[in-house]
């Protein structure tokens, strides 16, 4: 195959990267003031990438020699990481100009743009190596990100337990690497595969090698999914970082891990499918579960949000622990909701502030506020109903398409344990919804001027309104053809 | 012959300045020896072939990291004094961990000589008679490109990275103005003055 049809396959993260590199060349040159037009610049830049992927990007198949695969499963993650990375670059100037301190610089388009690269690298990886480069671009420039704000203590708390915790998770995720490396002799998923399904995963036969080699793989996923045993990093690095970049790790990281996370399982590991699915499941319920819990007791409205993407994640991973097709689009579908929920509910905390215009977080200043802002406190509320799954919201879609995966699969208890946990979920944000319309008002956030963040919000309560019903059809044939190109 | 000759000398010098990096009383001297010890050992890596391991001896462990070494040593203020106190009560971490490592050692011969694990399907077989480094070359270039692209804009992200969270404009710090130094007359900045005695002089 000629360079040229390998690099048509990569178009999308050539534009990025290339897109990149030369803002960042107007950044080293314009400073401070070029902050704006990069600003802007990066957005069209993903926009560009998203309509590079219409050609052979999300149908040419394998490209560099089987490093690097272009299907529709990839081009579909890839919209969502474009689009949730696009809404944090434009979240970003507002909360920078309000908080005292550090300014926003133009550097931030530029690394949030290198990681959106490595995300694409991530969910389009088809050997171990790609899948580690994609890792690390991604994270790396989320570490920088988390301590964007140099003069905040708690940004540059967040910044370095991420490093050195995601640093650790690296290090598991290449040991294990390393081991189904040594043991199966090639580094590509196609290989891996058929090693795996040559070799017995059970009985006196078994490779311990590849059994440990498989596990360790999917610790250092669920370290960058943040599901629990894994997830001791989320609630400081959520809370510390910059609101943006908060809901930056919230969203497209997630869909780009996750999306790696089932390539691996499926094209990688398919045929040991019954070994990687007990740590799926038990991530998946202890993730759920915990999330729930330990959201309860929070003030912090960022740390609770986190504990819900702990705690949502879990929901994704039942969809993964199906190991079929109807899984598969479940979590895709979930992603993609869940996308659109959180970027909201992290819209709508980024207009939370006192009236000097600094940022507020704690849950009790949301007291009453369907009577100072009814606007805003009826789109958190959309929001939090259907994070909760609450039947007529869109939220409620998600987790049916995950949980009729898993009863299909047969996965009866999974199914069982996740609804029953969700209901300990309701409680939490359905609390939010509750001190927003029950209680007295606390002081006004006073109002934005900012139409596009207003935009944003309406668009995305819309989205997760009962009108979103409306997609399913279309949504359901992406996903379907996205899982189907898995398989 | 020569080979062996050169192995010898090598392997000899290796040794002597490995000794010698320990236990020089100058820090900046135990550097100096430490790239002796690079510098032999990449001619050991040449005896055996590895003729991409040796140039990566001399260009990043001499060329980057020993050099670091030296600034990082010279900048400090190090007392050797001090510093040969504490080798008595440290004796028995450091002879534990000496016995550790050449336990490890004994058993990874014993282990290479019972026989490998089966790890032997390459996909990459190596061809004896293509040089390592032309080997090498053929497949970053061509069949891992897209990876080595991206293991490059990792390192541009860190790059970027150490330049955002560190640089700061000093506002209040004063550069020289070399045009405005050049600029400056003898008869703008000096005066001459005859003071009375006991009168001192007006500034």
């Amino acid at each position: 195959m000629s360079y040229a049809a390998n690099l048509a396959m990569t178009l999308p993260e050539l534009v990025l990267g290339l897109g990149a590199i030369a803002l960042m060349l107007v950044a080293a040159w314009g400073g401070q003031q070029s902050t704006r037009a990069v600003s802007i610049a990066s957005v069209f830049v993903l926009a560009g990438a998203c309509v590079a992927l219409a050609g052979p990007a999300s149908s040419g198949g394998a490209a560099f020699d089987g490093l690097y695969r272009a299907d529709a499963f990839a081009a579909f993650a890839k919209v969502l990481i474009y689009v949730a990375s696009a809404v944090a670059i434009i979240m970003a100037p507002d909360f920078f100009r309000r908080t005292a301190g550090d300014d926003l610089k133009p550097e931030y388009p530029v690394l949030i743009l290198l990681s959106a690269c490595g995300m694409g690298i991530m969910v389009s990886a088809a050997d171990l190596l790609t899948l580690y480069v994609g890792l690390e671009l991604q994270s790396l420039a989320a570490y920088v990100l988390a301590s964007f704000m140099r003069r905040d203590t708690r940004s540059a708390e967040a910044g370095l337990k991420y490093f050195v915790l995601g640093a650790l998770a690296s290090g598991i995720l290449l040991y294990g690497i390393s081991l189904v490396y040594g043991f199966t002799g090639t580094t590509l998923f196609d290989g891996i595969a058929g090693a795996y399904a040559a070799t017995p995963m059970s009985g006196e036969a078994k490779s311990l090698g590849l059994l440990f080699g498989l596990v360790f793989i999917f610790a250092g996923l669920a370290f960058k999914l943040a599901a629990v045993p894994f997830h001791m990093w989320t609630p400081d690095v959520y809370q510390g970082a910059p609101t943006p970049v908060t809901a930056f790790f919230a969203s497209a990281p997630k869909v780009a891990a996750i999306g790696l996370a089932t390539r691996v399982a499926i094209e990688a590991m398919g045929s040991a499918t019954d070994q990687w699915r007990q740590i799926v499941i038990f991530a998946a319920l202890a993730s759920i579960v915990l999330g729930a819990v330990a959201a309860i007791g929070q003030s912090n409205v960022k740390r609770l949000l986190a504990y819900s993407s702990i705690n949502n994640v879990g929901f994704a991973l039942v969809g993964l622990a199906c190991g079929t097709p109807e899984g598969v689009s479940g979590v895709l579908t979930y992603m993609v909701i869940y996308i659109v929920m959180t970027l909201g509910s992290f819209l709508v905390v980024l207009q939370m502030r006192d009236e000097t215009g600094e940022p507020v977080e704690s849950i009790a200043s949301l007291s009453g506020l369907s009577r100072t802002r009814p606007g805003l406190a009826a789109a958190l509320a959309i929001f939090m109903f259907s994070l909760a799954g609450i039947p007529p919201l869109f939220g409620f879609w998600a987790k049916f398409a995950v949980f009729d995966a898993a009863v299909k699969a047969g996965l009866f208890p999974l199914a069982a344990v996740g609804i029953a946990a969700s209901v300990i979920g309701a409680y939490y944000y359905l609390r939010i919804v509750k001190t927003m319309y029950f209680d007295d008002p606390a002081p006004a956030f006073p109002r934005s001027e900012n139409k596009v963040e207003g935009g944003l919000i309406a668009l995305s309560a819309v989205f997760v309104s009962p009108l979103g019903y409306l997609l399913i059809p279309a949504l359901g044939v992406w996903t379907t053809a996205a899982a189907k190109a898995l398989f | 012959m020569i080979q062996a000759l050169a192995f010898y000398l090598f392997a000899i010098v290796v040794i002597v300045s490995g000794a010698m990096t320990i236990s020089s009383r100058n820090p900046v001297h135990s550097v100096m020896w430490l790239i002796l010890a690079f510098f032999n050992a990449a001619g050991l890596m040449v005896i055996v072939g590895a003729e991409f391991i040796a140039m990566l001896l001399v260009i990043v462990y001499v060329g980057a990291v020993a050099v670091l070494f030296l600034f990082v040593v010279m900048m400090l203020d190090i007392e050797v004094a001090s510093i040969r106190a504490g080798v008595a009560r440290y004796a028995a971490i450091g002879l534990a961990l000496a016995v550790a490592l050449a336990a490890e050692m004994m058993i990874a011969l014993g282990a290479w000589s019972a026989g490998k694990i089966d790890l032997t399907r390459r996909i990459a077989p190596v061809d004896a008679t293509v040089p390592n480094i032309q080997a090498m070359g053929n497949l970053l270039y061509t069949r891992y490109l897209f990876v080595f692209e991206g293991a490059g804009l990792v390192l541009l992200v860190a790059m970027i990275g150490a330049i955002v969270l560190t640089h700061r404009d000093r506002s209040g710090a004063r550069y020289q103005n070399i045009a405005r130094q050049n600029a400056r007359r003898p008869q703008d900045a000096t005066r001459n003055v005859k003071p009375e005695i006991g009168q001192g002089v007006q500034l």
